[in-house]
C-alpha cells in the first residue's frame, strides 16, 4: 500500500465557500472529501495518510507562507505520492495545487499528480514537476478526471512506463525526450521548406522556448566604498583542475582564494571550458579572469576592495536550468560575503 | 579544358565496399577494399611533427571502441577533369574549381583519425551495442589511424598535422577507386543560375545557409585550404564543390554535432535539396556564412547572407547551424532578417534541453523561427557496455565534451552524455534523431 498526502480546498473539505476561503493551512489525518473516492478507486493501494486544508484567497495570496508552513508536513511524513486537487478551472484552488507540486516535486523529489483545465494558472507553475491531468473546467468532470489521476499515479508508484500527453492525459510538461524519427534530418527540413513555400501546413519540430529575463542592476552609488568579486563562466581553475569542472555542461561552480595574487601566473591556471580555442587563455588566464587589471584599480583606490576569491563555472553548453540555480548559489553567496559589485566575464 | 567546363556536368561515382582487408597493395576486389598498411603509415610518417602511427581496422558489429576520434573522411579520388580532391590540402593545387570532371568515392568506408587527446571537442565511436545506434560512422569499416606527435607540439600544430594526415590517407585509399567497378553514378548537371531560372520558370528558388565555424582550436574549418577565419565573409559554393573535399573539417565543437570532413563530402542537405532539384524546388547554391564569436561579426556576417540571398533571388532558405550556444546568435538574426525580406526560411539544429530535458534548449531565439528540425537533445545521459577492445585512449572518456570525472566505470562501461558520441545530434540532419515534448 502505497502512502499518499492529498491537498483540497477549504470548499471541497466542507468548512465552507468564501465566508472561510482567508483560512490558513492545516493538516488532518485521513482521506476527506474525494479524497475518499481516490483510496477507493485504487482499490485501497493508495493510502491517503493526510489531507492539507487551506483557504482559497490565503493560499493565492500567500504563496511563500503556504510553502514555509507544509513543508515539514511534507518532510515529516515521508508520503510516496502527493496529490492536489483536482482543481479544474478554478484559478485559486489551481495556484495552490501548483505551488505546493512545485516545492514538493522539486525540493523533495516526491512525485506529484494534479488534474487542471487548460484554462488554469496553476499548470504553468508545476507542469515541468508534475502530471497534471487534463480536465473539463467544472467539477462534473470529477468521475473521469479522479479515474485517470489515479491510473497514472499507481503507473507511477509502479515504477511503469509513463506515455506522452495524449496517452496518458496530461498538459505537456515541455520535456524534451529524444525520439527516432522515420526520415532523416535532411529530409524533413526539404520537406518543411516546401510545405513552408507552398503555404500548406507544417509543424515545427522545436516551438521558441521563452527565456527569462534579467534587468540590468542599477550602477553602483559609490563605487570607492564599494568591495567587489570577479568571477567568470570562461573555466579559468587552478593548474589541475581540482574540483574537475567538466569542459561540457558543468554539473558545479567553484570558488577559488586569489589572496596575495596580483596577477594570475600562466603555471598556476588552465582552461577547463570546451567552447573557445584556450590557447591565448593559457598563455595568459588574466585575459579571461582579470585580475591583473582589477588590483591596478584596486591600488588607485577606485574601488576599496577586491573580495579575496572568485568564483567560476564552465558556460559551454550549460543547461539553463542548472544555470540558473548557480547564479542563485554565486548571488547568495556574494551577498553574504557583502560583495556590491562583481565583475563577470563570458565566453 | 575550357573555363566553361567548369559549370558543365559533374559525375559522382559512387564504389560500393563491403569490407577492408589488409593486403599487399592498396586496391579494391570484388568490393572489397585491400590496404598497404606500411604504404600508408610510411606515408603519414613523412610529417616530421608524428612520431608514431598505428592503423587499425574497425568493422561493424565488432566489439571495438574508438577513442578519441578527432576526424572522419570518406576516401575519394579525381577520375577525370581538372584539379584535385581536397584541393588546398597538403600541397595539392586550390588552382581549380572542384565539382566538375568526375569524383569517385568509396561508399561504406571511414578513414578516422584518433590518438592523443588535442582539446575537449573529440568524441567516441562503438562499433557495436547500444552506441552504435547513434551514428553512420557505426556502420562504416573504418581505418582508424591512432596518430601520436612528438613531445612538445603545441595544440594548434598538433590539430593540423592529424587533420593533414586524415586527408593524406584518404587521399591514397581513394586513388584504389582508379579503374574500379561502380555501382552508380550520379550526374549533376552544375547549372548556371540564368540557366536555373531559363529552365524552371515556376519552381520556388532555393538557398542553402549553411555556418562554417570559424572561432579557432577545434573550431575551425578549411575552404581550399584556406582557415574560414581569415576568409571570414559570407561567400558562394555550388552545390557539388563539397563533394571533392573543398571544405576540410578543423574538426570543430562538440562530438555530437561537430561537422566532420565525411559530413561535408557528403552534406546530406545538399543531397536531398538537389533530389528535388527541377522537381519541385530549384536549388540556386549554398551560401557558406563563417561564424565568428563578436556580435559585431555576426551581424556583418548575417547582413551579407541576407544580401547573396536576396541578390539571387531566393524566396526559400534552409540553414544548418554549425555547433551550438553562440552561433545560435548568427541562426535567429539570419532567419529574423530573411524571414523580414520574405524567404522562407527552415532551421536545422539541435538541443542542449539538459539530462532531464527541462531546460529550454537553446541559447537564442526569435519568434520568426517557426519552422525548426531538431536532431536530438546532446545532453541525454547513456551508459555504453564495456569493448573487447578499445583503439586510442580510453582515458580521455572523463576529459571529452559529454563526459565527466567518472564516466569510467570499474568494469569497463562508461556513463556519457550523447554529446560524446561522433555524429549522435549531427545538425546536417544525417540521422534521424529528433526529440518531442512531453
Amino acid at each position: 500500500m502505497y502512502k499518499a498526502v492529498h491537498y483540497i480546498n477549504q470548499f471541497f473539505a466542507g468548512v465552507g465557500g468564501e465566508q472561510s476561503a482567508n483560512i490558513s493551512p492545516y493538516v488532518v489525518e485521513g482521506a476527506v472529501g474525494f479524497g475518499k473516492e481516490i483510496e477507493k478507486l485504487s482499490k485501497n493501494r493508495i493510502k491517503i495518510s493526510h489531507t492539507i486544508i487551506c483557504g482559497d484567497n490565503y493560499a493565492a495570496e500567500h504563496p511563500e507562507e503556504l510553502k514555509k508552513q507544509t513543508l515539514s508536513w511534507f518532510q515529516e511524513i515521508k508520503p510516496d505520492i502527493f496529490i492536489a486537487g483536482p482543481a479544474f478551472a478554478a484559478g485559486r484552488f489551481g495556484l495552490a495545487c501548483g505551488t505546493l507540486c512545485e516545492m514538493v516535486g522539486k525540493r523533495l523529489q516526491i512525485p506529484c499528480v494534479s488534474g487542471m483545465h487548460e484554462t488554469n494558472p496553476g499548470i504553468e507553475i508545476a507542469k515541468k514537476t508534475t502530471f497534471i491531468i487534463e480536465t473539463k473546467d467544472s467539477v462534473r468532470d470529477l468521475k473521469r478526471t479522479l479515474e485517470r489521476m489515479v491510473m497514472l499515479s499507481l503507473k507511477i508508484l509502479d515504477g511503469q512506463y509513463i506515455g506522452g500527453p495524449t496517452e496518458e492525459g496530461y498538459h505537456p510538461r515541455g520535456i524534451r525526450v529524444n525520439v527516432r524519427r522515420e526520415k532523416r534530418g535532411s529530409k524533413r527540413a526539404v520537406e518543411m521548406l516546401l510545405n513552408k513555400l507552398g503555404g500548406k501546413n507544417f509543424e515545427t519540430e522545436l516551438p521558441m522556448p521563452i527565456f527569462d529575463h534579467v534587468p540590468p542592476a542599477p550602477a553602483l552609488q559609490n563605487i570607492s566604498e564599494s568591495l567587489i568579486a570577479a568571477g567568470t563562466e570562461g573555466g579559468i581553475v587552478p593548474r589541475g583542475n581540482p574540483d574537475k569542472i567538466e569542459a561540457h555542461n558543468a554539473s558545479k561552480w567553484c570558488m577559488y582564494s586569489i589572496e596575495e595574487i596580483s596577477k594570475l601566473k600562466k603555471e598556476d591556471y588552465e582552461v577547463a571550458h570546451g567552447g573557445y580555442d584556450p590557447v591565448p587563455a593559457t598563455q595568459d588566464p588574466n585575459r579571461i579572469l582579470p585580475i591583473d587589471g582589477l588590483r591596478i584599480l584596486e591600488k588607485k583606490g577606485l574601488f576599496r576592495k577586491l573580495l579575496e576569491k572568485y568564483f567560476v563555472t564552465v558556460g559551454n553548453v550549460t543547461a539553463v536550468k542548472s544555470a540558473e540555480m548557480y547564479g542563485k548559489e554565486i548571488a547568495s553567496m556574494l551577498q553574504n560575503e557583502g560583495v556590491n559589485g562583481v565583475v563577470m566575464t563570458s565566453t | 579544358m575550357h573555363n566553361k567546363a567548369y559549370m558543365s556536368e559533374f559525375r559522382l561515382r559512387k564504389i560500393d565496399i563491403k569490407n577492408v582487408i589488409e593486403g599487399t597493395k592498396t586496391e579494391i576486389k570484388e568490393k572489397n577494399l585491400y590496404i598497404n598498411i606500411e604504404e600508408i603509415k610510411a606515408a603519414i610518417l613523412e610529417d616530421k611533427h608524428i612520431s608514431s602511427v598505428e592503423i587499425h581496422i574497425a568493422r561493424p558489429g565488432e566489439r571495438k571502441r574508438i577513442i578519441p576520434v578527432k576526424d572522419v573522411l570518406a576516401p575519394i579520388a579525381k577520375l577525370q577533369g581538372d584539379g584535385a580532391v581536397f584541393p588546398g590540402c597538403i600541397g595539392t593545387p586550390a588552382g581549380a574549381i572542384s565539382g566538375s570532371g568526375t569524383t569517385a568515392m568509396l561508399e561504406g568506408v571511414g578513414v578516422v583519425t584518433c590518438g592523443k587527446l588535442v582539446n575537449f571537442q573529440e568524441g567516441l565511436i562503438d562499433m557495436a551495442g547500444p552506441g552504435a545506434e547513434y551514428s553512420v560512422f557505426s556502420r562504416l569499416c573504418n581505418i582508424v589511424l591512432v596518430i601520436e606527435p612528438i613531445t612538445g607540439i603545441d595544440k594548434h600544430e598538433h590539430e593540423r598535422v592529424v587533420r593533414e594526415a586524415g586527408v593524406k590517407a584518404a587521399t591514397m585509399i581513394g586513388k584504389a577507386s582508379i579503374g574500379a567497378p561502380y555501382y552508380e553514378e550520379i550526374k549533376y548537371p552544375n547549372e548556371t543560375i540564368p540557366e536555373i531560372y531559363k529552365k524552371y520558370p515556376t519552381l520556388p528558388k532555393v538557398v542553402y545557409v549553411r555556418q562554417v565555424l570559424a572561432q579557432g582550436l577545434l573550431h575551425d574549418n578549411y575552404i581550399y585550404g584556406l582557415n574560414v577565419r581569415e576568409a571570414s565573409f559570407p561567400f558562394w559554393l555550388k552545390p557539388t564543390e563539397l563533394f571533392d573535399g573543398a571544405l576540410v573539417s578543423g574538426n570543430c565543437a562538440a562530438p555530437c554535432h561537430k561537422h566532420t570532413t565525411y559530413h561535408h563530402l557528403k552534406d546530406p542537405i545538399v543531397e536531398d535539396l538537389l533530389a528535388e532539384h527541377g522537381k519541385r524546388l530549384a536549388f540556386l547554391g549554398i551560401i557558406a556564412q563563417p561564424v565568428r564569436t563578436s556580435f559585431s561579426e555576426k551581424e556583418r556576417n548575417s547582413y551579407q547572407v541576407l544580401k547573396l540571398a536576396l541578390a539571387v533571388g531566393a524566396e526559400g532558405a534552409i540553414i544548418a547551424e554549425d555547433g551550438g550556444g553562440n552561433p545560435e546568435s548568427d541562426l535567429m538574426l539570419t532567419t529574423r532578417l530573411l524571414e523580414r525580406a520574405g524567404i522562407h526560411t527552415v532551421i536545422v539544429t539541435d538541443e542542449y534541453a539538459g539530462s532531464d530535458g527541462a531546460s529550454p534548449g537553446l541559447a537564442d531565439v526569435t519568434p520568426e523561427a517557426n519552422a525548426v528540425v531538431t536532431n536530438g537533445n546532446g545532453n541525454e545521459i547513456v551508459v555504453l557496455p564495456p569493448m573487447d577492445e578499445i583503439i586510442g585512449h580510453i582515458e580521455a572518456v572523463e576529459t571529452i565534451t559529454g563526459g565527466h570525472s567518472g564516466s569510467l566505470q570499474p568494469d569497463g562501461s562508461i556513463c556519457i552524455e550523447i554529446a560524446g558520441i561522433m555524429g549522435s545530434t549531427n545538425e546536417l540532419g544525417m540521422e534521424n534523431l529528433s526529440t518531442k515534448a512531453v
